[in-house]
Formats: C-alpha cells, sequence, structure tokens
C-alpha cells in the first residue's frame, strides 16, 4: 500500500566496496525505508513479548481463581481492588484484572495463530509445489479441489468444520487449517509452475541429482517470496477468523479464552454501558491484526517486480 | 461456446454430486439426533420407533440415498427442533438475509469502484492515501469487531438506531421485505455497514490495484495520444479494462457475504439463514445443517458457473482457449 515515489538515486547508500550483501541485510535495508511498517513490525514484537512472558509481567494470574473476588468483577478502568493494585483496564464479569486478562488471550490467540498458519503453509505449499512439479492427472486433481475450495468461503467451512470436530485446541487448528491451505496451495502452485520452466531447473533435472533434492533444493527456495507474504496475511487472518469462531461460541473451550471469547463474555454487558470488557481485548486484537497486515503489505511491496525500482 | 457451456455445466454436477456425500457423511459423524429429539428419560420402545421412524436405523448408504432422492425433488426432510419442512423454513429465513446481503455488496461495489479509481488514478494525492489506510482497516479488523462498535456508538452510546431485530415489514409479493419501511430501513442500517465495510476495503483494493497497472499501459497512451479526454479514457477504457475482476470478485463477493452474514446476523440478532445455521449447529439440527450446506454449496457452483461464462462473453480469449 505504501507507494513508490520514484527517487532520482538511492541517496547516501555509499558502501565502501561492492561487498557481498547477505539477501537479509538487502531485504531489511529495503524494509527500513517505510516507517509506518518499521513501527508496525515494533508493534507486533512487542505484543509477541508480552504474550511470551505474560506469566511474569501480568499484575494476575487470570486463571487462578483463588485469586478472583467477585467483588472486583465488572470495575470501571482505574479501579482499585482487592488485590491492592490498580485494575488500569478495569475486571471482567468474574473478577479477573482485564489487562492480565489481555496478556494472558493474546498468547492463545498467537498461539493459535502460528500453528495453523505453518501447518497450513507447510501443507498447502507441498501440494502446490507437488501438483506444479508432477505435472499430468496429479496435478489436475489436487488444483482441482484447491479451486473448489476457494470458492467457498473460508469462515464457513472453519465453521461447519469445528461443529464437525467439537471443540479443542487441536480441532479449532485443524479447522482453521482446512480452511486456510488453499490459499498456499493456490500461491505455490503459481510460483513453482512458472519457475519449473525456467532453464535453472531443466538444468537441475537433466544432472544426476534426485528429485527430490531439485524440488527441495532448487524450486522451493524460489518460491518462498509469494509464500512468505501470504503467510503473514494468512496468519493475520487465522488469528481474526479463530477470534470470530470463539465470538459465536464454536472455538476454544472456555478454559482457554483467547481474545475472541473475551470480546464474547463481555458483550452481554456493552448495553449497559459497560464497555472495556469487550472494548480492550478487541483494541489488543486488531491492534495486533492490523500490524502484522501492515508488515505483510510492506513486504508484498519489496516483492513485486512492478513496483521495483 | 455450447460446447464450453456443456463442459462446465458437467463439471457443476459433478462438484454438487461429491459436495452432496461430504456433507451428508459429516454431518452424520456429529452426535447422536436422537438425543436431541427426545426426552432423556424415555422409554426403550419411545427410543426406538424414534430411530426408526426418522430412518436412523438404516446403513449410511441408504439413508444418503433416500436423501438425495428427495433432496432432488425438492424435499429435505424435517427440521428435528420446529417440526416443519427444512425447506420451508430455510425459506421464510431467506428474505432477510437477501435483502441484507444485497443492499451491502450493492452498495459496497459502487462506492469501493468509484473509490478505488480514484486512489488508482491519483495515487499520491492525500484523499487517496486516506482511502487506502482507512481500506487496510476494513481489510484487517475482524467484522465481529466491527459490529460491535457500530452498535456501541449508535445503538448504546448515540441512541440513534436500534441494535437488533428487524423492524417494520411490508409484505410484496407474498414476502415481507424491511428495506420498504422507514423502520425497517434504521434496522437494517447497522448490519447492513457493518457486512458492507469489509467488501468495500476489498472493492477499493482490487479497484485501485487494477487502475494504476491500466493507466501504465499502451492502451491509454494510444488513448490520449489520440486526444481523448481523461473523462472518456476512464469511462470508456479503464472501467471496460478492469470490469473483469471486479464481475468475478462480485459474484463471488455475492455468495461469500451469504456465507459471512452469519456472523453479522448473529451479532444484530437479525432473523436470517445465517443466525438459523448457527441455532441449527449448537443444537445439532441435522436436516437444517445438511440443508444449509447443499444449498450453499448449491449456490456457490451456480455463482462460478455463471461467473466463468460472462467471463468468457466479456473476453473473447478465454473462449477459444477452453473450447480448443
Amino acid at each position: 500500500m505504501t507507494d513508490i515515489v520514484p527517487e532520482p538515486a538511492a541517496p547516501e547508500k555509499s558502501t565502501p566496496a561492492p561487498r557481498a550483501v547477505s539477501p537479509f541485510a538487502r531485504f531489511w535495508s529495503e524494509f527500513r525505508e517505510s516507517t509506518v511498517a518499521v513501527v508496525a513490525l515494533v508493534v507486533v514484537v512487542v505484543l509477541c513479548l508480552l504474550a511470551l512472558f505474560a506469566p511474569l509481567i501480568a499484575p494476575q494470574d487470570p486463571y487462578d481463581l483463588s485469586r478472583l473476588s467477585l467483588m472486583d468483577a465488572r470495575r470501571p478502568p482505574g479501579f482499585v481492588g482487592t488485590g491492592g493494585y490498580t485494575h488500569l483496564l478495569g475486571t471482567d464479569p468474574q473478577g479477573r484484572d482485564l489487562l492480565s486478562a489481555i496478556m494472558y488471550g493474546l498468547r492463545v490467540s498467537i498461539q493459535i495463530g502460528l500453528a495453523a498458519g505453518g501447518v497450513a503453509l507447510a501443507f498447502g505449499a507441498g501440494l502446490g509445489i507437488l501438483a506444479a512439479y508432477l505435472g499430468g492427472r496429479i496435478e489436475t486433481l489436487i488444483m482441482r479441489i484447491v479451486d473448489l475450495q476457494l470458492s467457498f468461503p473460508a469462515i464457513l467451512l472453519a465453521l461447519v468444520l469445528v461443529a464437525l470436530l467439537g471443540q479443542g485446541k487441536a480441532q479449532l487448528i485443524g479447522a482453521l487449517v482446512a480452511a486456510q491451505y488453499a490459499y498456499f496451495a493456490r500461491t505455490a502452485y503459481g510460483a513453482a509452475t512458472a519457475e519449473r520452466r525456467k532453464d535453472y531447473i531443466e538444468a537441475a533435472l537433466a544432472t544426476p541429482l534426485s528429485g527430490r533434492r531439485v524440488v527441495l533444493r532448487h524450486l522451493l527456495p524460489n518460491c518462498m517470496p509469494p509464500l512468505i507474504v501470504v503467510a503473514t496475511v494468512q496468519i493475520a487472518n487465522s488469528i481474526s477468523l479463530e477470534a470470530t469462531l470463539s465470538f459465536l461460541g464454536l472455538g476454544l473451550p472456555v478454559t482457554e479464552p483467547s481474545l475472541g471469547m473475551l470480546i464474547s463474555n463481555g458483550f452481554p454487558y456493552m448495553m449497559s454501558g459497560r464497555y472495556w470488557i469487550s472494548v480492550y481485548p478487541g483494541v489488543a486484537l486488531i491492534v495486533l491484526i492490523v500490524a502484522i497486515n501492515l508488515v505483510g503489505d510492506r513486504i508484498r511491496d519489496q516483492f513485486n517486480p512492478r513496483l521495483r525500482r | 461456446m455450447l460446447g464450453f457451456v456443456i463442459q462446465r455445466f458437467l463439471q457443476a454436477v459433478v462438484v454438487m454430486a461429491a459436495m452432496s456425500v461430504i456433507v451428508f457423511v459429516g454431518v452424520y459423524a456429529i452426535g447422536n439426533p436422537v438425543d436431541i429429539v427426545i426426552p432423556p428419560d424415555a422409554t426403550q420402545d419411545i427410543r426406538e420407533d424414534a430411530i426408526r421412524r426418522l430412518g436412523l436405523d438404516r446403513p449410511l448408504w441408504e439413508q444418503y440415498w433416500i436423501f438425495a432422492t428427495n433432496a432432488l425433488q425438492g424435499d429435505f426432510g424435517r427440521s428435528f427442533v420446529y417440526n416443519i419442512p427444512v425447506l420451508e423454513l430455510i425459506g421464510s429465513r431467506l428474505p432477510a438475509t437477501l435483502e441484507l446481503v444485497l443492499i451491502s455488496v450493492v452498495s459496497a461495489t459502487v462506492l469501493g469502484v468509484t473509490l478505488g479509481i480514484y486512489a488508482g488514478y491519483r495515487p499520491d494525492s492525500r484523499i487517496s492515501k486516506t482511502i487506502m489506510a482507512l481500506s487496510v482497516l476494513g481489510f484487517s479488523v475482524p467484522s465481529f469487531w466491527v459490529g460491535l462498535i457500530l452498535i456501541l456508538t449508535f445503538a448504546v452510546s448515540l441512541g440513534w438506531l436500534p441494535a437488533g431485530g428487524r423492524g417494520e415489514t411490508v409484505e410484496l409479493l407474498g414476502i415481507r421485505w424491511s428495506f420498504l419501511t422507514l423502520d425497517g430501513l434504521a434496522h437494517i442500517a447497522l448490519p447492513a455497514v457493518n457486512l458492507a465495510l469489509f467488501k468495500l476495503a476489498m472493492m477499493i483494493r482490487l479497484a485501485r490495484a487494477g487502475t494504476r497497472e491500466i493507466m501504465l499501459t499502451d492502451t491509454i497512451k494510444f488513448a490520449r495520444a489520440a486526444g481523448l479526454s481523461e473523462a472518456t479514457i476512464l469511462r470508456r477504457h479503464l472501467l471496460k479494462m478492469i470490469s473483469i475482476p471486479i464481475v468475478t470478485v462480485f459474484g463471488l463477493e455475492l455468495g461469500s457475504t451469504l456465507a459471512f452474514a452469519v456472523v453479522t446476523e448473529t451479532i444484530f440478532s437479525w432473523p436470517g439463514v445465517g443466525k438459523l445455521i448457527i441455532d441449527s449447529i449448537s443444537v445439532l439440527d441435522r436436516p437444517v445443517m445438511v440443508a444449509y450446506l447443499i444449498l450453499t454449496a448449491a449456490l456457490f457452483v451456480t455463482i462460478n458457473f455463471t461467473v466463468d461464462l460472462v467471463f468468457a462473453l466479456i473476453d473473447p480469449r478465454i473462449r477459444a482457449r477452453r473450447t480448443a
């Protein structure tokens, strides 16, 4: 989304000698040019750290029932509770400190997003590249199924699968993977068919290298750029999809509330003006998703040859 | 062209048959529906009688066969919960969903394409940047969250619009509609905005991307060289060239909005099909689930089929390639 303004010459990139720059360093120096993307990346990192270290930094363990007091329930932000500390973001209907609940919720949401995105990436990319590499009947079959699934909305698929599989973390991740792998398969297939025709793959195939090695060492790395872009977007999507399912009451079991469930818990209280129970977990969710998407956007622009200088 | 139509049609039929098997077997795998229909303290006789009456004692393939032959004749069985024919039940909820979806998608497309062309035509102007920043928000923010904020702002804080229900309806052609009364329009406003925002963001990005690419092509250069006014170029050439992706997405989005309506309808207690399916899933009302999924699949297959045909009409190259 960041518009590339044609610049006269790369300013003050006075690298002393034409030293070999690692692809990552080159990528980073380009990425840095967009302030928005850098800020977004910082936000993502901070949120991940908050989630990772939640047990250490959260004011309260929100799932230790002995520490909760109904006296503290539904208090507005800034209330000093029976625990003796200020609830910066207020408390929920069970008297939980919302800030702590949000940190723990982030943990669950990010976990699910990464797990679902990762498995979908591995499975989808595997299928797509396999289809492109093998060709023939298998290619037609795989891609027909993928296309069919792409025409069916992911949310509906996830909804049905969660209903069929029942509640639980593994089931939820399974449903999210099933709903999303097709995007990876399509992308990988597109990239791999384009690469497959290039001379270097033909050359590699002509050598006595095994087919597996050609696929893994030559084809796969060159299909990665578009896959990375899709992966960022899909991780954000899984987080959002999981939140939606949890909000509808079809996601995770109550023992492990993600951000979506926190929002859902607060929904009934919204009408009576106790907005904070839903609003703050929602703000956390949105900041996370928007930040991931902005980072993904930047990466997409960087990989897009049409926008390249 | 005829060969192309027949080939696509056969494909659609195969897909539908496969879908119906998957859905039927999939839904069959969940729970035991008898437990919902009969009270837990019923005697063994009543239980077995119910199982026989619902046809649950026969083998799976036979149940599917009975289901498929009935379904082809338009009979999807009776809802376990409401005890009325499923088709009638879905039919009674459909108008509410349809009017919501149509209002959302049409307004999102008209507004989105206009804003998107502007943003692509003047990519560096401040307005375009604002439009794009907002579209990122519309794209990323989960729609249930937008719904909550809409309710909080317009229903709870400001008290301008109602937060749920359909409001007053008027009968037209034997069906009750909300959008024809002022009260109904007030009720439909929030859910329609909620449903439209995501589509709006998508249309903006699609139209902008298309415009940016096409404005750089030779077609536009030659049109300018020929002295056509910018307005004519935009209307006659640009709009035509970006119409292919937009028609596709419009068709596909119409279907996916029906699916997304599940969320919006739940938040705003809109009595449409989406709310029905969520309720049915939670009580395992199998006939309703199966019928809903099969009808949705049929809808998507029809939409894809139509989009393919429209494509072939707009772009002769596709026609030539596929039939060759």
